[in-house]
């Protein structure tokens, strides 16, 4: 799966952990920038996007997520090693 | 199950017409989550579940101080959440010579809390208890010293059963039993716990959350009171009809395991007070050989209230089975393994619990029991003779047959009735019968063990109950009457009746009743108020009915003129 595929799902998963349809992410995208994406919805997030992709984060990767690039790139990164 | 994501999909449904319930989360770890998952479970239960948060890890302000939200907001329930990792930190930390009794800390703080807002407002307290993870610091030598963490924590909890049968209105929240259930991996995660001192998944807090609504809808009156089953299939291996009794699987043969463990636990279920029916496609001689002959099968006729074998459609015999055990649907559970019949009875039974039992019967056993269908809120005398009492019945209703006058009918029952005050023994089954009561019960009030206790004692009320037998048996104690003096008038503040004993004129021995105590008293007036719910339409007219009159709200009876209503029973 290549970043513009994993970021059209990430997307997805934001819109509807977050109830907001209006959500656009690029990989720039920060906590910040989107309503509602607090450390509460962090969890949920994760644990809809690990659902979804069926991979697992460590503890330390949950909590350096900078923006949705870091996300992304550690999905892809996952999923490659399972492949192998 | 619904994962967590999806459940928080009914936040944002429609909640008006719900019934509001009141309750606090209170914990030592944070709860945002717990409670969106709390609320949600909510709604599936129809429950609109007013929730107040508790500052994180703010417990004991909460509770200890008098002016806190808290009690401005006077929940019905307050759920407490300990934090499994400060208390072994403080276990850790403590004394040497404190650890042996380490445990009694923490039930001292159960029972602080619980006094603390008894005091305060009328409230039940939902402890969760804490899963007895063992630190491996002695290994099997554990359950050899007190001063394990091992030892403590299997300690904490059987002390909270304790202090929970000491103390009713305080209930448990069994997390441990989940977690032993569930399986720590579904229910824990770590990382949570490290990023934001949360420890349970989010599946984890779905469970817990649902587990919490399970306690709170008991407690308002929610509850199974019947399991219906298939045979073939479901109570043995294989088609009695086309492979003969003494091929079915049960006991030894085959998988028999699996049935004979679940008939084992089914029965278990019947003696806590759970009434059993059959509901099933046979010939009726057919479907009896088993119970009647096959030496391995544990539940026996006697053992259900209702058999219902024919060929006539399943949600046909299910409404007939609601008829005669006078039971809604929602207060009944469906067991079949046929796919087709589970989808007929579920389109056709609204509000029904149809089980959706795995393909593999030695699964069954395990599926039914991490459901928690049996959910209670109490367990009296009255539940172990269930079955009798509606045995009982089913030969008075014969009886009944014979006799083309009512009257004649009731004259002939020789009915006796004890009219006793609220005792100690019967605080119990008289909370219960406020609870379980949904049909002749002109208020719906709900009363805990701990609220009876306080009426009984209070000086601003008078009461009685009512037992009642009869020529074919003890129905037990069977209505119940709480009235608030309000001079010059007693107000009916609960007016209630089993189910059991409709149309045996009950109701005129128990207005009698009211009618003497008012006049004993000094009282003019009884005055009466129906609250309609979906299921007390059979008391609508009651008031009417009786010789009340109405101001349009209220109902109120004269006593000094009005008569006594006419019935068969002799008071003893």
């Amino acid at each position: 799966m290549d970043q513009i595929e994993i970021l059209k799902k990430l997307n997805g998963i934001f819109n509807q952990v977050l109830h907001d349809p209006a959500i656009v992410l690029k990989s720039e995208t920060t906590a910040s920038d989107v309503e509602g994406w607090d450390s509460l919805t962090h969890v949920q997030l994760i644990f809809a996007i690990e659902k979804e992709f069926k991979i697992r984060f460590s503890a330390l990767e949950i909590q350096q997520f900078a923006n949705v690039g870091d996300i992304c790139q550690k999905i892809q990164e996952r999923q490659g090693s399972r492949a192998c | 199950m619904m994962d967590y994501n999806q459940l928080l999909g009914n936040l944002t449904k429609d909640f008006s017409g719900l019934a509001r319930v009141k309750i606090a989360v209170l914990g030592e770890i944070p709860t945002q989550h717990m409670v969106k998952a709390t609320r949600s479970w909510g709604y599936e239960a129809g429950l609109d579940l007013d929730i107040f948060e508790g500052a994180f890890d703010k417990i004991d302000q909460e509770i200890l101080d008098s002016s806190s939200v808290l009690y401005q907001f006077k929940p019905e329930f307050v759920f407490i959440f300990p934090s499994l990792d400060k208390w072994k930190e403080r276990f850790y930390s403590c004394a040497l010579s404190d650890k042996a009794g380490f445990s009694d800390r923490f039930l001292e703080q159960v029972r602080m809390f619980y006094e603390a807002l008894s005091k305060r407002m009328p409230v039940k307290l939902v402890m969760a208890n804490m899963p007895g993870f063992d630190d491996r610091v002695f290994g099997n030598y554990a359950n050899k010293t007190r001063l394990s963490w091992l030892y403590q924590v299997r300690r904490i909890n059987v002390g909270l059963m304790e202090l929970s049968q000491q103390i009713p209105d305080l209930f448990i929240n069994d997390i441990a039993a989940l977690n032993e259930t569930r399986g720590s991996k579904e229910l824990w995660d770590v990382r949570n716990d490290i990023n934001i001192h949360m420890p349970y998944s989010l599946d984890g807090i779905s469970v817990i959350a649902r587990n919490a609504v399970d306690i709170i809808q008991a407690s308002r009156g929610h509850f199974k009171k019947c399991l219906i089953l298939d045979l073939d299939n479901t109570l043995w291996g294989g088609v009695v009809a086309d492979e003969g009794l003494e091929n079915i699987q049960i006991g030894g043969l085959g998988i028999g395991k699996a049935f004979s463990d679940l008939q084992r636990w089914v029965k278990q279920l019947k003696e806590r007070g759970i009434l059993l029916a059959v509901c099933s496609k046979n010939d009726l001689p057919v479907a009896e050989e088993p119970f009647l002959k096959h030496p391995d099968m544990i539940l026996r006729k006697e053992d259900f209230v209702v058999f219902m074998v024919n060929w006539d459609a399943k949600p046909d015999n299910i409404h007939l089975i609601a008829q005669k055990l006078n039971i809604g649907f929602d207060a009944m559970v469906f067991v079949d393994d046929s796919t087709f019949e589970r989808q007929l009875v579920k389109s056709h039974c609204p509000g029904l619990t149809v089980v959706d039992m795995p393909e593999d019967p030695s699964e069954y056993l395990g599926f039914l029991q991490g459901l928690n269908l049996f959910e209670t809120s109490s367990y009296v005398q009255e539940d172990r003779d269930r079955t009798q009492q509606y045995q009982e019945e089913s030969s008075r209703q014969q009886a009944r047959s014979l006799f083309i006058n009512q009257d004649d009918f009731l004259q002939n029952l020789s009915m006796r009735a004890v009219i006793g005050t609220l005792d100690t023994f019967v605080v119990p089954r008289a909370a219960q019968l406020t609870q379980r009561s949904n049909q002749f019960n002109l208020r719906t009030v709900r009363y805990s063990i701990q609220d009876i206790q306080r009426l009984k004692d209070s000086e601003d009320h008078l009461h009685f109950t009512v037992s009642l037998k009869d020529k074919f048996g003890d129905y037990g104690l069977i209505g119940l009457v709480i009235l608030k003096k309000m001079h010059p008038a007693l107000f009916i503040d609960t007016w209630i009746m089993s189910c059991r004993v409709f149309q045996r004129n009950v109701e005129h021995l128990m207005l009698n009743e009211m009618a003497n105590l008012a006049r004993q008293n000094g009282f003019d007036l009884l005055v009466g108020e129906y609250c309609p719910t979906p299921k007390n339409g059979i008391v609508k007219g009651l008031y009417q009915q009786t010789g009340f009159v109405t101001d349009g709200s209220q109902w109120m009876l004269n006593v000094s003129s009005c008569k006594p209503l006419n019935h068969y029973i002799t008071v003893v």
